[in-house]
This record gives C-alpha cells, sequence and structure tokens, in this order.
C-alpha cells in the first residue's frame, strides 16, 4: 500500500459537522484488498515478474541490503525501506495506519512478542493461503511458534535471539572470580563486583518489559494463556516467582547497575567494564562489534546461569518476524519479498549482515557453528546460542495485547526498581493492570 | 508554558495605557528622571547569571558537537576534548541515511514559509477585519477565538488525527500546514494593533476615492501594518520551525518530518535495542536545528522589538 | 475605536456602517475562520462526540452516553496526573514569573551595563524547540557521565535530577529556562510603554526606585503579569513534550500517566483507547478554561 504523500494535493474545504467525514478521495488507495489474498509458488513468481512497488516498515540495518538483492533477481520490483521507528513507535504507527484503513505498509517487521497482538486482530495476511505452511522445518521451533496464531501463519521468521549470558572476561580474571553458572555463583560474583568497585556492577537493570518476561519464561514460568478472547495472567505463577525472588536479590541490594539498556551511559559500561555481563539474546554480537569496539577480545559468550536444580534452560529473547498486512495491494509480490528475504537466498544476506538466523539450515551447518569470533577472542560462539536454541523452554505464549501492557511495565513494577522493594508485588500490580485494560478492550481476563 | 496544537504561542503581549487615555510618550531608556543614571556593577553581575544559566545549555551543545561518539562519554562536558570533530560530525549528520537531515531541513522550510507565511496572511487579514469592520457574528467570532486558546493540544489532537486519517491527509504536508495556519494569538496582536495603526479617516478617504476593500488593504493598509506584522511573522516562524507534537502523531513516514520529529527518533533509535549509537549525530543535529532560528532571531530583533512595544498599545 | 469626523467641505460623510447589516468584514475574516473551523471547531465537536462512545478490540463501536466521564473521575491515575500539574503549576509559574519580573524591572531600570546583550541571551531558549532542549538537560542531568554526574564527584554528592524525588522539579527547570525570557519580554513590553509623565510626576514627588516599581511599575504590569499567568496555567495544565522525550532516560519516575496529556496520549497512541482519551482531554480542558477565566476575572476586578 503506498503512502498518500506523492499524490497531488487536495483543497480540504470542509464545513464543521463535528462527525467523522468519510470523503470520497480520488487516487486514495485505502481499498484494503486489492490484489490476490491467496495463491501459489506460481502465482508468487508470476507476481514478481510484472513491476510493482512495496513499502517495507523495518529497523533491521540489513533491510537495505535486502531490499537490493531481491531488486537484482527480479528488476521490476522496487522496494522501498522505511524506517517508521523502531519496536513500539513503529507498532503505534502500524497501529494508527490499521484503523485509519489507509497509509501503511505492505510488509512490516514485527517482534515476536508483538506477534499475538497483530496476529490476532485481524490485519495481517494468513500466509498459509500462500502455501508458506510448507516451510514449518525450516524455523525453529520457537520462532515457528511465534508466528502461528490460531491455526494460521502469520508471518515469516526473520531472526531469532536466544538468550545467553554475555560477559567481560577480563573483569572476572582481574577480581579472580569463576564465571557464574547457577544464579547462587551469580548473585555472589555480584556481590564480589560491587564490593571491589562501588562503580562497578554484574550487570545494568531499570526495569525492561523484555528481560523481564524472557527471565520469567527461562524459570519455566507460563504467566499468560490466551483461548480466543479468553485470556488468563498469572504473573505469580511459580516460575515467575522464582525469578522475581532470584533477581530481588540483586535489585533489592543495589546490585544492579541504575543505567538503562541502549543508552550512551550504557555503552560506555560495556566498553569500560563496570557492567561485567549481560543476560541478552543471541543478535547481541553485532551490536557490541559496532556499538563497543573498544572492548574487542574482552567479551566471552555462556550459557544463561541455571536455577538451582541445575537443568540448563533458556528462552527467546527479541528477534522479529516479517508479516504482510491486510490492507496491501500487492499481497502476491509482499509474499514473494518475506518469502525471499526469510526462507530463500535473503537469509544468507541477513546472516552476513550479523543478523542471528532463525532458519535451521543455516544453524546446524558446520560453517555457522564453526565459526570462531575476533571480538569474542576467537571464541566459536554459535555453538552456545544453538545450545541454547535447543533448551529453550516449550510453551511460552504472549498476550494479545502485549505491545500495549510492556507500554505500563515500568508504571508498575519500575515502582519495585525504585523503591528497592521486592519485585512480586511489582508484578502483581502489572497483572491487575495488564488484566484492567484487558477486561476493557472486550477480552475476558481472568488475574489469578 | 507549552504552545497549542498549531505550534502557536499563547501569549499576547498587552499593556494599557495609562488612565486617562492620552497619546504616550514611549520611555526611552534612560529617559526616566531621576537621580543620574548610574549603571550598577552588582545587578549586572546579577543579571549576568541569569545570562550564564540561559547560555549555558547551548554552550554545551556546541562543545558537544565537536566530540567524537567515543569522547561525548568520556569527557568534562564543558570543555572540549579530543579530537576537533566538528566538520566530520556535520558532514555526518548531512549523510547519514542518505541524508534524510538535509530532506527534514527542506521539510521544516516548507512548513515555516508556507505555514508561518500562511498564517500571518490570515491572521493579518481576520484582525483588520475585526478591528475595522463591523459585521454580524463579530462578537460571537471574537468570543470563539479567544475561546480556543483555552482549549488544551491533547483535546484536539487525538480528533484532528482521525478526522485528517479519514480525509486521507495524514503523511502529507497538509497535515502539518493547515493547523499551523491559525495563529489565535497573531490574529488577537493585529486586532489590537490595527485599531490605532489603521486609523479610520485614512480608510474612508479610499473609500471615498472608490477603491475596493482589498485594494485598501494591500495597498494602505498593509504598510500601517507593518511593525505588528513582522512581529507576528516573526512568532509564527519559531512556532512553525519547533513544532513536534502534531507532526508526532500526523506522520509515520520520515519522508517528511521535519527537523524536530527527526532528531527525536535519532535519538529514540540510538536508545533501542540493535539501535546505532548515533549521540553526536543527534547533538550535532540539534546544533544545525537551532542556528538558523537563532540567526533569524539575532538579525531582525529590531523589528519584533518595535513590534511587540507599538502593538501593546490599545485604545 | 475613533468616530469619523465629518470633513470640512460640509460634505456629510456616511456614518459608521454599524447601522445596516455589513458583510464586507465577513471578506477579511473568512478565510481565517473557514480554516479555524476545519482545525478547532471541528475537531473539538468530534472529540465531544468520541467521548460518548466507547470501541473495543473485541465488541466493536458501542454508545455509552457518560460513562467514560464515570469512569474518568473515578480514575485514580487521572487524578495523581491531575494533582501533579496542579502542583507543577503552584510551584513553577511563581518561580518563572518572578524571575522574569526580576529580569525586566533591571532590564527597564536602565541601571545595567550592555542590557541589550542580556535582554537577547535570556531570551534566546525561547528560539530553542522543546525537543534540543530536552535533549540537552537530558544529556547533562545524567549522573554516571553528564554534567551533573561530573558535579557530583567533584563535590561528593549524590543528585540524580531524575529519580522519582527530583524528576517535576528537573521538569520544571526546563519550562522554566525554555519559556522565562518570553515572560521577561512581555513583562519588558509594558514596562517600555509607560507614558514618561508619570515618572516626571514621580520625580517631583521624590520618589525613589522602590517607591516608583511599587507605585508606578508594578499597577501597569498588572495586566501584562494576568495574560502571564493566564498562559502559563493552561500551559502548565498541557504539559507534555518535555516529560515525554525525557521518559526514556527516567522510565521508572516518568510514568505513562505523568501528565493529563502524557497519559491521554498514551491512551490513544498505546492502548488504542481514543474513546478514553478524548474524555480525559475534554476534563482537563474545562478545567483550564475555568481556572483560566476565575484568574482573568481576578485579575481584571483588581484592576477596576
Amino acid at each position: 500500500m503506498k503512502s498518500n504523500h506523492s499524490k497531488a494535493r487536495r483543497t480540504a474545504t470542509v464545513v464543521a459537522t463535528g462527525l467523522a467525514m468519510s470523503l470520497a478521495l480520488a487516487a486514495c488507495s485505502s481499498s484494503g484488498g486489492g490484489g490476490a489474498d491467496s495463491g501459489t509458488a506460481d502465482d508468487i513468481e508470476a507476481a514478481l515478474q510484472e513491476k510493482s512497488t512495496i513499502t517495507v516498515w523495518g529497523w533491521a540495518p540489513q533491510l537495505d541490503d535486502l531490499a537490493a538483492g531481491f531488486e537484482k533477481e527480479y528488476p521490476n520490483v522496487t522496494v522501498d525501506v522505511v524506517n517508521a521507528g523502531t519496536g513500539d513507535d513503529q507498532y503505534i504507527k502500524l497501529q494508527n495506519a490499521i484503523k485509519a484503513g489507509s497509509g501503511g505498509p505492505d510488509v512490516a517487521q514485527i517482534e515476536y512478542y508483538a506477534m499475538p497482538q497483530f496476529g490476532l486482530s485481524d490485519a495481517l495476511v494468513d500466509l498459509s493461503d500462500f502455501g508458506f505452511a510448507d516451510y514449518e522445518d525450516d524455523f525453529t521451533a520457537s520462532t515457528w511458534n511465534s508466528v502461528s496464531l490460531d491455526g494460521g501463519i502469520y508471518a515469516l521468521p526473520q531472526d531469532s535471539g536466544p538468550m545467553a549470558m554475555f560477559y567481560n572476561q577480563t573483569v572476572f580474571d582481574s577480581l579472580g572470580i569463576a564465571v557464574p553458572t547457577t544464579w547462587d555463583e551469580y548473585i555472589a560474583a555480584a556481590n564480589t563486583i560491587h564490593a571491589a568497585n562501588p562503580d562497578a556492577y554484574i550487570t545494568n537493570d531499570t526495569g525492561d518489559a523484555g528481560f523481564t518476561t524472557s527471565m520469567i519464561w527461562q524459570a519455566g514460568g507460563q504467566p499468560y494463556s490466551t483461548d480466543g478472547t479468553d485470556v488468563s495472567i498469572d504473573l505469580q505463577d511459580e516460575g515467575s516467582k522464582k525469578f522475581a525472588d532470584m533477581w530481588g536479590q540483586l535489585t533489592q541490594n543495589d546490585l544492579v547497575a541504575p543505567i538503562s539498556s541502549w543508552s550512551d551511559e550504557w555503552y560506555k559500561g560495556l566498553a569500560d567494564g563496570t557492567i561485567a555481563t549481560l543476560n541478552i539474546g543471541a543478535w547481541m554480537p553485532g551490536n557490541l562489534e559496532s556499538g563497543v569496539p573498544a572492548a574487542a577480545g574482552n567479551w566471552r559468550v555462556a550459557p544463561l546461569p541455571t536455577y538451582a536444580d541445575g537443568t540448563a534452560a533458556s528462552s527467546e529473547n527479541g528477534g522479529s518476524a516479517d508479516a504482510v498486512l491486510k490492507g496491501s495491494d500487492n499481497k502476491l509480490v509482499a509474499a514473494g519479498f518475506v518469502q525471499w528475504m526469510n526462507q530463500g537466498a535473503g537469509a544468507q544476506i541477513s546472516i552476513d549482515g550479523g543478523g542471528f538466523p532463525s532458519t535451521t539450515a543455516d544453524l546446524e551447518s558446520d560453517e555457522f557453528l564453526g565459526y570462531e569470533s575476533e571480538y569474542f577472542g576467537g571464541q566459536k560462539i554459535n555453538e552456545v546460542f544453538a545450545q541454547s536454541i535447543d533448551d529453550v523452554v516449550p510453551g511460552w505464549s504472549y498476550l494479545p495485547f502485549q505491545v500495549y501492557a510492556n507500554s505500563i511495565f515500568n508504571d508498575s513494577v519500575g515502582g519495585s526498581y525504585e523503591s528497592k522493594g521486592d519485585l512480586n508485588t511489582g508484578l502483581e500490580a502489572w497483572e491487575k493492570a495488564s488484566a484492567d485494560y484487558g477486561n476493557d478492550q472486550g477480552f475476558s481476563v481472568t488475574a489469578e | 508554558m507549552t504552545s497549542t496544537i498549531s505550534g502557536d504561542p499563547v501569549a499576547a503581549p498587552v499593556a494599557p495605557a495609562a488612565k486617562p487615555y492620552k497619546a504616550p510618550r514611549y520611555a526611552r531608556k534612560g529617559a526616566q528622571p531621576g537621580t543620574a543614571k548610574k549603571k550598577s556593577t552588582w545587578l549586572t553581575v546579577i543579571m549576568g547569571i541569569g545570562v550564564i544559566y540561559s547560555l549555558l545549555p547551548l554552550f554545551w551543545l556546541f562543545v558537544s558537537s565537536t566530540k567524537t561518539q567515543g569522547e561525548l562519554l568520556n569527557s568534562f562536558g564543558l570543555w572540549f576534548s579530543g579530537p576537533f570533530a566538528f566538520f566530520d560530525n556535520i558532514a555526518a549528520t548531512l549523510t547519514y541515511d542518505d541524508g534524510v537531515f538535509v530532506r527534514w531541513f527542506l521539510n521544516t522550510l516548507l512548513y515555516v514559509v508556507v505555514g508561518a507565511g500562511g498564517a500571518t496572511f490570515l491572521a493579518t487579514l481576520g484582525g483588520y477585519g475585526l478591528a475595522k469592520f463591523n459585521f454580524p457574528g463579530k462578537k460571537a467570532v471574537f468570543a470563539v477565538v479567544i475561546g480556543a486558546v483555552a482549549i488544551p493540544g491533547t483535546a484536539l489532537a487525538v480528533p484532528t488525527f482521525l478526522m485528517f486519517s479519514q480525509m486521507g491527509l495524514t503523511n502529507t504536508p497538509w497535515a502539518i500546514i493547515l493547523p499551523s495556519l491559525i495563529s489565535p494569538f497573531g490574529l488577537y496582536l493585529i486586532w489590537t494593533y490595527a485599531l490605532d495603526a489603521v486609523p479610520t479617516e485614512v480608510l474612508e478617504a479610499a473609500r471615498m476615492d472608490g477603491a475596493g476593500e482589498f485594494r485598501t488593504f494591500f495597498t494602505i493598509s498593509l504598510k500601517l501594518l507593518a511593525p505588528g506584522l513582522v512581529t507576528v511573522l516573526l512568532f509564527t516562524v519559531v512556532a512553525t520551525w519547533n513544532n513536534y507534537f502534531l507532526p508526532l502523531i500526523m506522520l509515520s513516514e520520515p519522508t517528511w518530518y521535519p527537523l524536530t520529529v527527526g532528531l527525536k527518533q535519532w535519538n529514540a533509535q540510538a536508545s533501542t535495542a540493535g539501535g546505532d549509537p548515533i549521540y553526536n549525530l543527534v547533538i550535532t543535529g540539534s546544533l544545525l536545528t537551532i542556528i538558523p532560528i537563532i540567526v533569524a532571531f539575532l538579525f531582525l530583533q529590531r523589528f519584533w522589538q518595535s513590534g511587540l512595544a507599538a502593538g501593546s498599545v490599545k485604545a | 475605536m475613533t468616530t469619523v469626523s465629518p470633513p470640512a467641505t460640509g460634505l456629510v460623510v456616511p456614518r459608521q456602517r454599524s447601522q445596516k447589516r455589513d458583510w464586507t468584514g465577513w471578506k477579511f475574516v473568512g478565510p481565517f475562520m473557514l480554516i479555524f473551523a476545519l482545525v478547532l471547531i471541528a475537531p473539538v465537536i468530534y472529540s465531544i462526540y468520541l467521548s460518548l462512545f466507547k470501541e473495543q478490540l473485541i465488541g466493536g463501536n458501542s454508545f455509552v452516553g457518560l460513562d467514560n466521564y464515570a469512569q474518568a473521575l473515578g480514575d485514580a491515575r487521572f487524578w495523581e496526573s491531575l494533582g501533579r500539574v496542579t502542583l507543577f503549576l503552584v510551584v513553577q509559574v511563581p518561580i518563572m514569573l518572578v524571575l522574569a519580573l526580576a529580569a525586566a524591572l533591571a532590564l527597564d531600570s536602565a541601571r545595567l551595563y550592555v542590557s541589550s546583550f542580556f535582554r537577547i541571551a535570556i531570551f534566546l531558549p525561547y528560539a530553542v524547540p522543546a525537543v534540543v532542549a530536552t535533549l540537552m538537560w537530558g544529556f547533562i542531568y545524567g549522573t554516571q557521565f553528564g554534567l551533573v554526574g561530573n558535579l557530583n564527584d567533584f563535590l561528593g554528592t549524590a543528585f540524580a535530577p531524575l529519580s522519582n524525588t527530583w524528576v517535576l522539579a528537573s521538569v520544571g527547570n526546563i519550562v522554566t529556562w525554555e519559556f522565562v525570557g518570553y515572560n521577561m519580554l512581555l513583562f519588558y513590553a509594558a514596562l517600555r510603554v509607560i507614558p514618561v509623565d508619570l515618572y516626571e510626576a514621580a520625580e517631583l514627588d521624590g520618589a525613589g526606585a522602590l517607591r516608583i516599581i511599587r507605585s508606578i511599575k508594578l499597577p501597569a504590569l498588572r495586566p501584562a503579569i494576568v495574560i502571564g499567568t493566564i498562559f502559563s496555567i493552561i500551559g502548565s495544565f498541557q504539559l507534555f513534550n518535555e516529560p515525554n522525550i525525557l521518559q526514556s532516560l527516567a522510565p521508572n519516575a516518568i510514568t505513562t500517566y505523568f501528565t493529563p496529556n502524557m497519559y491521554a496520549y498514551n491512551l490513544s497512541f498505546s492502548g488504542q483507547q481514543y474513546n478514553y482519551s478524548a474524555t480525559i482531554a475534554i476534563i482537563v480542558g474545562l478545567l483550564t478554561a475555568v481556572i483560566a477565566y476565575v484568574v482573568q476575572l481576578t485579575g481584571s476586578r483588581k484592576e477596576s
């Protein structure tokens, strides 16, 4: 769907009646549904031979290369990559465009946690209509799980983010501590690091919804479940409590740096060792390489620490998929691009550009596993990540309004961080606020 | 004090003449009689502190724009440090992301010229009409316009957005320009100014000569209204240059962003997962954004100062 | 408005057209009012319409009458945000206006060296967009590597401008910084049109500088002070830009309902709850209008 800015100017002489004005506009492209809604691979291939333009909204740095590669292979297609904001900012605009019925893109990058919200809201094309259900085995189980909702396939996974613990080797060496393998060891190391230097911390945390949900996932919690319009939220289930009790030992005792991730102070801390570890998704190496060049050679990767029972467990943190919007006028071409980008030749381009793959073939290849990263001192980091994928706890799902729930996370749990109080209280408040919203929106939400 | 949704500054400088009314002689600097006005050093020093307060962040901005991204985090904020990267930063700002910054700059120029120019024109026309003509519904017009000033921006933002999206105007420059064409402050200023600045005798004389109203307006009245007009122009220029909230919600793609929204996006992107740390570009971009408006201010200060003073005389 | 006096020739000049219905004025006021209707009146009406409905993700659109208003009046977050901007108003506005007044009086006293430099320098922040101002102060407020951090290291203090306790004051500082020069100029313009005769009379009476300020300048400033106060009140209730931009630096101190405008904005754009958002905005708008009106009445009553 083209944006309207290139259309001729129209004079808006509307007398105020105060009601919603829907004027019929010439050349306005909000017909929503132009173009076939389903098709075979042949249909897609045929459409790609014809002249067309599609708009792609996304912020992944590889998108420009992907667009160029696609245009080279299909010279009649123009791919317009637009950065409409990162994450939430883009979702707001996407929602506005969907509500207005116009002004949105053909393809949109949507993170996994936001997939249920958009998938279940009838805004995305069910790609199984184009035969994409066949691609299930090409992707990892957890990413495929995130894009298949309610029996349909609403996007193709672009990258993935199995969690791992990134740590600054030099900090541990200089203090003579072993790299933690359990959370108890992690907390002990936190104490040692902070005691040695009051400006140094084992990690930073000012309250992040994505981090918290991923960590509850690792702890075995399953706070969210959805069945049609029935939703249940229990942020005090066994896994949630386990995480909150453990992590609370850090937040309540001033053992985490009061620095927000992705701030300039954060980059500084990663460079000079005052932030010693990061528990984050496997897509992080690219960011470390470009944002923290000064610390090259200092960082290593290890599996996430385990809880007391010693079972290896992991979760996904971040990562996005690409979907075709229902309002697109060019669904065949858009679907073709999504398929090429994530399942076809584009997957390699993404990997070359620093993305962490979601395709099983690439993840299992010897080349991938044998890669020795210079930044990480020659370590074969992908082996750790591949193991992490195998350890991802199955059965997790997000809310059909997770984007909103995450946006109010700091309102409730943030209070616990500020006051250095019990994280469980914050989680309960978050649970209530999320449930209130869901009920207000017409879902039947039970908050345990 | 924040601006209304149209980006219009909400204040009207007014001062009634002292009672009983007679044509005031403006107090000239130092014309206040009394003991010989000797300059006070300590007063100057106190004001100096005020100036330091006002200029400190701007100085910090300038110093920071000379630093590289790495140095920004490493050094004391108020003095230079590391390699002098000022010109490198400017080059990077102008070329990052295919030169989108230049595009944003041109967008802002468009919004300012059409928006502020249009707003000044409409306000001058309207204020003149209110001042010099009696017409049915005049009181209602006055009440409604003054009442509009009290409406909070957000009460208008969402419905305007929904309305415009129904009309297909969102994500186009019209979504920015149309709301910025309304300056209640400008209307009020021209209205009060025109009451005195354009004597009715002159208008009557022109009418007797057979000149049409618009002809009279363009050939005679406009010249008389000049100082007030320039004041309104200047304030609407500042308001449209700095317009942020409305473009933020109306525009979904960067093609039509003004500089303010663009800078915010760069800053947000630098602070999100997987983003590029480009704080040095945000800072340099901010500096480049405020330089034109500061220059315009300094250059035209003669006009707005006399306009403010003259415009605040009311019958 | 001056009336027409008959010219010396004895020709009878037509009286003012107030006697018959003359629509000429509309030719001038028309264009303004047309756009005004589109961008101000229409949205207000649409806003009121929206506030009477409710659209849900599940269930669609339905008429709910005054339910949204009832919900708002019982909403703790709404009252908290309202309370916060009222507190902001009561503290920041007087401080800013007093500073602006003092500066204006100092400028007018003609006792400053290079007064035009001061005038421009203090006014300059007004030309800076809120986005840039907040970004600048946001960097400065950083406790690890910002200027405040440097100061803390130097003085051994632990001042955290973006913590819960101080964040409102920090926002107030940014707003004061932006607008004190503007208000200063407002007052200065009013001072400059005080007729010289008054000063001459005062001199004859032997009045000193402070007496002059009290008896001549302040009374002459009253209308300007009233207008400045009213618009600062309106601005305080509308507070949005600065806390919104600062939020990413202080996500736990600045909530999504920090000010009523932020609440309305997030309700609309994060929560898709347009109807409730319109309701909040209308309530705050009415409140603002009432308070502004009361201030204006009080201000002008004192004058007469």
